[in-house]
This record gives structure tokens, sequence and C-alpha cells, in this order.
């Protein structure tokens, strides 16, 4: 069916936009109506900024929280990308696209399911744990080291940077496999060394597409819930984490803390997002 | 030396992405594994036959198919005409229609489905398997757009002005000419629809409120203190269908893959 030029394009779009902007309006409304005190379930409606002020006190938890989300946020972008880079690099060498193929097989396993992996290799009674004792190295799973559910977040952090490897690698791949390996070779000719056709002429292409994966990368972890929520510890509590256990909170009044830590963390990701947006135009 | 390293580089790149699905196995089918046996010793299937007959296994897992199926039939409704347009015509504001069916992959699910909860608990949608849909559609909307939009893009319009010419009626040609142009990218829209909703935890956590139980929300909730030979179980058969799904749209997903990997 040929849409006749007097229909508008915005005909096609209605359902859709509809949807979207109906619910996602809808409920960036609500979120803002509660975290400025209007609570529909226990009937409160008196603007207050309370919340904001109990959230942004120097010594409530959020600080904490926030400190604990940037650095597994940060640490798991900055590792991930570099051995991304380092992966695909060493990949765009080799033809065929075996290894492709097998990068996207890590899609079969969301976030949940990877994460409940790492918690059956690495808790103290898990995998590994038994293997060490089988070796001799421990004799009780007490002496293994705690990996998972761990104050550094090092279980947290292991488990993006297994997810966000493989995203990364192929972002970088394609953008590598769509140049023509012209530049390279004539680096090569000019006599340049490996190490410089990498530092001068790979890194630079994949540059933008790099940071704007990065980018995407770190809002993703920033603002997700279920990996913090299953291998983290009781304090110090990732962002997402706090948000949600604040918004169920069996009083009432604290649920308007966790919408105003909630649209904390939007507004922090929807910066990224822009500036990844660009970064993207750019490159 | 080189020669020795690219095989078992690649060897342990295999093993890593493999691992999971060995390890899940070897926990749900043994027993008695204790600490600091290296390797299962007795092999059963005793966790297998419970969970197949447990009904609120099964019960989660019919649940989350269903909503599941209409999650991807829905967005699929939705989507094909709006990646039409966007993929054929160019007009005046594209470029903002782009940017606001994007939102929801930029606007943190945490924040969408708190907000959802107070909206929906205001018009009797919390709870109900339609809440949890409408819900849904909200994150596998946009990876359908987009993955329908760049095969309209290349969509050749005069196969439709043919049939038309030889008479075709609108229904016939949608039926047996447009969509039948665009099987391949219909399919992979459709499937990845239905992965994003099979696995999502938070917004049904958020909008189902503890009465639609699916899959993601009992292994969530068996990793947080359950027995390992069941969290290993529903995670076997959590991941069956993904697995399935990537095993055999391998070749498609090469094209495909990245617009909905950030998501899912």
């Amino acid at each position: 069916m040929r849409s006749h030029p007097i229909f508008s394009p915005w005909l096609s779009l209605a359902p859709a936009l509809t949807i979207v902007l109906v619910l996602l309006g809808a409920s960036l409304l609500y979120a803002v109506a509660e975290s400025v005190g209007y609570i529909s379930v226990i009937g409160q409606s008196k603007f207050s900024l309370d919340a904001y002020r109990n959230t942004l006190d120097l010594n409530s938890e959020f600080w904490a929280s926030l400190e604990f989300s940037l650095w597994i946020s940060i640490v798991s972008t900055l590792i991930s990308s570099a051995i991304a880079l380092l992966l695909a690099v060493w990949l765009s060498e080799r033809r065929g696209n075996t290894d492709t193929l097998a990068l996207n097989w890590n899609l079969a396993f969301p976030h949940l399911v990877w994460s409940v992996a790492l918690l059956l290799f690495l808790s103290q009674s898990g995998l590994f744990s038994r293997w060490a004792a089988s070796l001799g190295l421990i004799s009780t799973p007490a002496e293994f080291p705690v990996l998972v559910r761990d104050r550094f977040g090092i279980g947290i952090i292991l488990s993006y940077i297994g997810k966000e490897i493989p995203f990364l690698t192929i972002t970088i791949l394609s953008v590598l496999r769509s140049q023509s390996v012209g530049y390279d070779v004539v680096a090569e000719n000019l006599g340049a060394s490996r190490w410089q056709r990498l530092r001068y002429v790979t890194i630079p292409q994949v540059m933008p597409a790099l940071l704007a994966g990065s980018l995407l990368i770190f809002g993703f972890i920033f603002s997700s819930y279920e990996v913090p929520a299953l291998l983290g510890v009781g304090y110090p509590r990732a962002l997402p984490v706090l948000a949600l256990r604040f918004f169920l909170d069996p009083d009432l009044r604290a649920r308007s803390e966790g919408m105003v830590i909630s649209l904390i963390i939007t507004l922090i990701v929807m910066i990224v997002a822009v500036v990844s947006l660009k970064m993207k135009d750019e490159g | 030396m080189k020669r020795i390293i690219t095989p078992l580089f690649r060897f342990t790149l295999y093993l890593v992405l493999i691992a999971p699905l060995l390890l899940f196995a070897a926990y749900a089918f043994s027993t008695r594994w204790f600490f600091p046996q290296p390797f299962p010793a007795e092999w059963t299937t005793t966790t297998f036959q419970r969970a197949i007959h447990d009904s609120r296994t099964l019960s989660s897992m019919a649940q989350g198919l269903w909503i599941a199926l209409l999650v991807s039939v829905l967005s699929l409704i939705l989507a094909l005409p709006a990646a039409r347009v966007l993929g054929l015509r160019k007009f005046r504001g594209r470029q903002l229609a782009w940017l606001l069916l994007f939102l929801p992959t930029i606007i943190p699910p945490l924040a969408i489905g708190m907000g959802l909860n107070i909206l929906f608990l205001q018009i009797g949608l919390a709870g109900t398997i339609a809440g949890v849909i409408l819900a849904h559609i909200i994150p596998t909307l946009p990876y359908t757009i987009f993955t329908l939009s760049s095969a309209f893009a290349r969509f050749d319009e005069n196969y439709e002005f043919q049939a038309l010419a030889l008479g075709a009626s609108p229904w016939h040609i949608f039926f047996k000419v447009t969509l039948r142009m665009m099987t391949p990218s219909l399919v992979v829209a459709t499937l990845f629809a239905f992965l994003i909703s099979w696995s999502q935890y938070l917004l049904t956590l958020l909008i189902g409120g503890g009465q639609i139980i699916t899959l993601p929300i009992l292994l969530f909730s068996a990793a947080s203190g359950g027995n390992p030979s069941i969290i290993a179980m529903l995670s076997l058969l959590f991941v069956a269908p993904p697995v399935l799904v990537v095993a055999f749209t391998a070749r498609q997903l090469n094209q495909h893959g990245e617009e909905i990997r950030e998501q899912y």
C-alpha cells in the first residue's frame, strides 16, 4: 500500500509515537510529582522539596552510592574498552567471520544470567573455589577470596566486563572492516612499525566509535539494577539499587527519595547520551 | 610461536563463551556435589524432573512466553507503518521523530518503571498482564522500528506499483508483496522483541508487582540465596530460547546485532 502524498507521514508515525510519548511522558510526570511530595497512594499532596534536601544531605547514603556507582561504571567501561580495542585489532587482522559469530553468542546470555553464572563460578563455595581446594591451595571455602558480593564491586565489574567486551569489540570491528586496508598498507610501506601503525593509523580511525560506544556502556552500567542488586553488598549500594529500595520501602515517604535518586540517575545518563550522540555525529 | 598462540587464544575465547552453559549443566544435572570435589560425581535428572513438574516454574514460563509473544506482535504492528515512512520518506521533522522514538533507549528502565508503577496503579493496570505488556513495548519498540526501517531503506516500492498496475488490491499487495519482501527483517525484529521482553526483569517487577511472575523474577529470587542446582536449572530454562534464537539467526545477527545489543 503506497501512502498517498497528501497523507502526512505523521499519520503513520502516530501509533508508535503516541504509545512512546504518552507512557514516557506520564511516567516522568508522575516521577517528578512524587519527588516533590505529591504521593497519590497515601493521598499526600503538599509541595515540598524535603526529599531533595534529604537525598542531597551530606550525611545521606546517596553520596556513598554515587561514589560506588561511578567507581563500577568507570572501571568497567575503561577495562572493557581497552580489552575490546586489542581484541578487535587482533581479530581484524584475521579473515573470516567465525569469530564475529562467536562474539554474537554472548547475546544469548542476558546480564541476569551472566551474573548468576559468575555467582556459581566465583563464590566462596563456587566452582573455582572447589578447584583451588582440590589443588590444595585452600582448605576451607572461607579461605577463597571474596570476589562476588564484595566491598569493591569486583563481581559487578567482572560481570559487566564479560558482557561489554563482546559488544564493544563488534562495534570497533565493524569500523575496522568497513575501512579499506589502504591506510594501514600505506603506513607500512612508508616504514611504520607495527606499534606506530596501531598508534597513528588504527586508533584514530576507531576512536569516535570507541568513545561513543564507551559512553553508551557507561550510561547503561550507571543506571542498571540487576547486576549490582545480585552481586553487590548491603553497603555501599549502587544508586539504582538504593533508588528501588527506597521506592519499595514500606514507609511511603521514602518513595519520594527513591524518585529523586532515580531522576538524578536519569539526568546523568541523558547528559552522557547527548555527548555520545554528538561524538557519533562528528566521527 | 604465533602458530601456537592464535589457536590457543581462540580456544580460550570460545571456552569463555561456552563456559556458562557447561557450568549450568554441571550444577543442574548433578547431586550431592560437595565442596571440595572439583567435578560433579553423581549425575541425576531429579532437579530437571522437579522443575518441569513444578507448577510455579511452568506457569512462569507460560506467562513469560505469552507476554513476549504478544509484545513482539504488538511492537511489530506499531513499528511497521512508522518504520516505513522513516525508511522511505524524507519529510520535515524526520530527525525529531527518530529522536522521540529513541528516547526509551536513553531513559533508564528504572525511571520508566517507577513512574509507570504509579500511573498503572491509578488506572488499574498494575499487576495485570496488559500492564506488563504495555510496559515491555517501551524498550522493544525502538529496536523493532530501527531494524525494520533500515530494511525499508533498501526496499524498492516499484514492486508494489507493478502489482497495483496489474490490478492487485491494496491488501493483496501488502500481504503478497510488501510483507513477503520484508520477511527476513520481520523475523529478526520479531525475535528480538521477543527476547527483550522474555528477559525483562525490572519492568515486570515494577508493573507486575508480584502478581505477574516470569522466569527472570523466579531466577532472581532464587539467585539471591537458593540452592545452586535450582538456580542453574532455572538459568538453563531461561537461556534456552535466546540460545536457540542466536544459534539459528547467527548470520542475520552479523547485520542487525549491533542495534539490539545495547538493550539486551
